[in-house]
């Protein structure tokens, strides 16, 4: 379980607090206006963004004083996923290895993850060669082959058409399924949310709300939200 | 963000940087306790002081006076080549001073072109030597930097502005007074700042075409203190008044700059629909003309008086220009050493340090760190035996502050868009410099480093002070060879040595950019 235990996470200028628990497995949504928070929420998950009250925990160890790299985190970011002077292969395999210092096995297990994204054979190019649509697939196959605990999308594919990106987020949804994982995804839309998340953290005002049902919170807005949909 | 965790650590970069401080404090502090207050400054210390402010206004005001009509008929004139004489404009930075300094010669010299023209009209031949010569040589140098100073101020006026200066009918005083003045008003105070720091230590100019007591600048006062007289404690005193002078220029120019002009784009020629008249056209033509011709000349007449000279190099002057390849070579590796861990932590937030380094590099004078350098180790071991090490640490700390400008924007980039990935992918440290840092910044490293190899093979300062007469670098040797009134040979070895400076940084900054990813 994902616990924040009465937080307060800065960023720069500005705190969100946040006092929730998040169930292992959910998938769950980040919505509200832009400027309240939303990003600041994951990046403290994922150790960029200092807690400077309470803590952060998954299954009862403490995230707080951990470093980035430490934590049972994977992350995807809006742009910047791959690096262009690496291969996909090797973009993927930072995921097992840093350093990449990989055995036949390993390269193995990325072959496989770059099937699974609908890759295959894609290994040796460079992101460049390849489109938005395909460079998201190969953050996604690292994502794969890291298997983290919890994933944390911070909207990477806000550049990508509607029909591509609902196909993304299906296939982020069909992943954490097959490994299980716990996905915070920060959204503006809330078809994203209707789309894979079974419940919503509202950020609004500087402040984290527990996680609620999808469909019940968006068809019935507290005021916060229902200014912000409009 | 300050306390942002980061992918590096900033500890390497602090050491160079550190260690850069020491060097100069360092040899700053031998100079100091060298130096002998009580006889104080003599009348030709003074002369020579004198001397220097003169030649360093003169050269500033003439540069950046000149570079105004010929940036603005460059800012607003399209023709067929303009994109390389923008980019030949850069090329006097890494052009060795001597090859400069004889190109000048074989057109403006007492044999020169110039002068021959004058004989056929029964004119007297023109004089180099002297204060006219060291403020035509300066303009030689700085009119190109200045003009890119005050084109980059053109640039950066948005494109709206033309078209409605157009739409207003502006004519050339309104546009000057829209556009023109206001630029100026904010661009040419650096540019002059700028040009005035650098002909401050101005040293291989003074040396070749100065001298005398009428014509010495104080490095190169510094120089003869050390060099005929050994007064260590006079050129410790004369180093002391240099680097007040130059600290204080440069804490100007630093003050005052925008810009330093090394941008890229500056080729770009923004639509105007001023100075369309007869007069203008032709105004603007004869500018850049001139222009054209005062920097393409000496360059040409290296070239043609060279190239005789080639066939018969001695071995004297093929064995200095391997000392010259390896001093450089040695240069860029040191300079690269500091540059780059410097970089990483200017970009990671530990600004004052690096940034203070830089400073100092940029009021450092290379004969006052060579005087200190001497000083400390006379003492210990044969300094005349150390040459080509010695050249080779100053020439990389005098490039550094160049290298800076050039690496820590794209460090702070690298780091803003790939930092927080490294971070949650548990790359860090080596691994992270390994496999993003280095080849992301590699462009710009082989830039930086084709500029240091370029500087350091051209570089006559303190490998003067510290060579014997069995050591030479190629410019050194050249300088020699002109001493001895070897005017071929020289022209040769300067053909050899431009070859040599533009081929290294040819290579090095091609190097860099091959098959680099966007």
């Amino acid at each position: 379980m994902l616990k924040f235990e009465n937080c307060r996470i800065m960023n720069g200028g500005y705190a969100v607090e946040a006092d929730l628990e998040i169930a292992p497995g959910a998938c769950v949504a980040v919505i509200g206006p832009s400027g309240a928070g939303k990003s600041t929420l994951v990046e403290a998950v994922a150790g960029f963004l200092p807690v400077i009250r309470g803590c952060i925990s998954w299954n009862g160890s403490d995230l707080t004083s951990k470093a980035p790299g430490k934590r049972p985190v994977a992350m995807l970011f809006q742009d910047g996923n791959l690096f262009p002077h690496l291969t996909v292969a090797q973009n993927v395999g930072l995921g097992l290895h840093a350093n990449l210092r990989l055995n036949q096995a390993e390269w193995q297990k990325i072959d496989a993850a770059l099937i699974r994204v609908g890759l295959g054979g894609m290994g040796p190019r460079k992101p460049a060669a390849l489109s938005g649509g395909q460079q998201s697939r190969v953050a996604l196959a690292r994502v794969l082959v890291q298997g983290r605990d919890i994933l944390l999308l911070d909207e990477p594919f806000a550049a990508l058409g509607p029909a591509l990106k609902a196909g993304m987020l299906d296939l982020v949804a069909a992943l954490a399924r097959e490994s299980g994982a716990t996905v915070m995804m920060v959204s503006h839309e809330p078809n994203d949310a209707r789309r894979i998340a079974d419940q919503v953290v509202l950020v609004a005002e500087g402040k984290a709300h527990p996680p609620q049902p999808t469909a019940e919170l968006l068809d019935n807005p507290p005021p916060a939200l229902k200014a912000y949909l409009g | 963000m300050a306390g942002r965790a980061q992918p590096v650590s900033g500890f390497p970069g602090i050491s160079a940087a550190l260690l850069v401080v020491a060097l100069i404090l360092g040899t700053l502090g031998a100079v100091a306790l060298r130096a002998e207050a009580g006889t104080g400054l003599g009348a030709s210390d003074w002369a020579a002081l004198r001397f220097t402010l003169t030649q360093a206004s003169l050269s500033a005001l003439l540069s950046v006076g000149l570079a105004v009509p010929v940036a603005r008929a460059l800012a607003r004139r399209r023709f067929p080549g303009r994109a390389l004489l923008i980019a030949l404009l850069g090329a006097p930075f890494i052009l060795p001073v001597i090859v400069a300094i004889l190109g000048l010669l074989a057109v403006f010299g007492r044999a020169g072109w110039l002068s021959s023209f004058f004989g056929l009209i029964g004119l007297e031949p023109v004089q180099i030597y002297g204060l006219h010569g060291v403020v035509l040589a300066h303009v030689f140098f700085n009119l190109p930097l200045a003009t890119r100073l005050i084109l980059q101020g053109w640039q950066e006026i948005p494109a709206e502005r033309f078209r409605l200066a157009a739409q207003l009918k502006a004519g050339p005083l309104a546009m000057w007074r829209l556009l023109e003045g206001p630029m100026l008003r904010r661009v040419a105070p650096g540019a002059l700042a700028v040009v005035f720091a650098i002909c401050l230590s101005s040293f291989a100019v003074a040396l070749t075409l100065g001298g005398g007591p009428r014509a010495t600048t104080i490095e190169l006062a510094i120089y003869q203190a050390f060099r005929f007289d050994f007064d260590l404690g006079r050129a410790a005193l004369l180093s002391g008044v240099q680097l007040l002078l130059t600290g204080a220029a440069a804490l100007a120019a630093l003050r005052v700059s925008a810009g330093e002009g090394f941008g890229a784009g500056l080729d770009r020629a923004v639509r105007r629909w001023d100075g369309q008249g007869a007069a203008a056209r032709g105004l603007d033509a004869a500018w850049i003309a001139l222009s054209a011709g005062f920097l393409l000349l000496p360059l040409a007449a290296i070239v043609l008086s060279g190239l005789p000279g080639l066939a018969d190099l001695n071995s004297t002057v093929w064995r200095a220009a391997g000392n010259s390849i390896l001093v450089a070579a040695i240069s860029t590796v040191i300079l690269l050493a500091l540059a780059l861990p410097m970089a990483a932590a200017a970009a990671a937030g530990r600004n004052s340090l690096t940034e203070l380094s830089g400073i100092l590099g940029l009021a450092a004078s290379p004969l006052v760190i060579g005087t200190g350098l001497f000083i400390l180790i006379y003492p210990v071991a044969d300094p005349f035996a150390l040459a080509l090490p010695v050249t080779a640490l100053v020439n990389a700390v005098m490039a550094l502050p160049f290298a800076m400008r050039i690496l820590v924007p794209r460090a702070r980039e690298v780091l803003g868009r790939y930092g927080r990935l490294s971070l949650s992918l548990d790359m860090q440290g080596w691994a992270f410099v390994r496999r993003v840092y280095l080849p992301r910044m590699r462009a710009q490293t082989g830039f930086a480093a084709g500029l240091a190899a370029a500087l350091s093979m051209g570089d006559l300062g303190v490998v003067a002070l510290f060579a014997d007469p069995d050591f030479a670098t190629l410019p050194l040797q050249i300088y020699r060879l002109m001493g001895a009134y070897r005017m071929d040979a020289a022209a040769g070895a300067a053909l050899l040595l431009l070859v040599l400076s533009m081929g290294a940084f040819w290579i090095l900054d091609r190097g860099g950019r091959w098959h680099a990813e966007v």
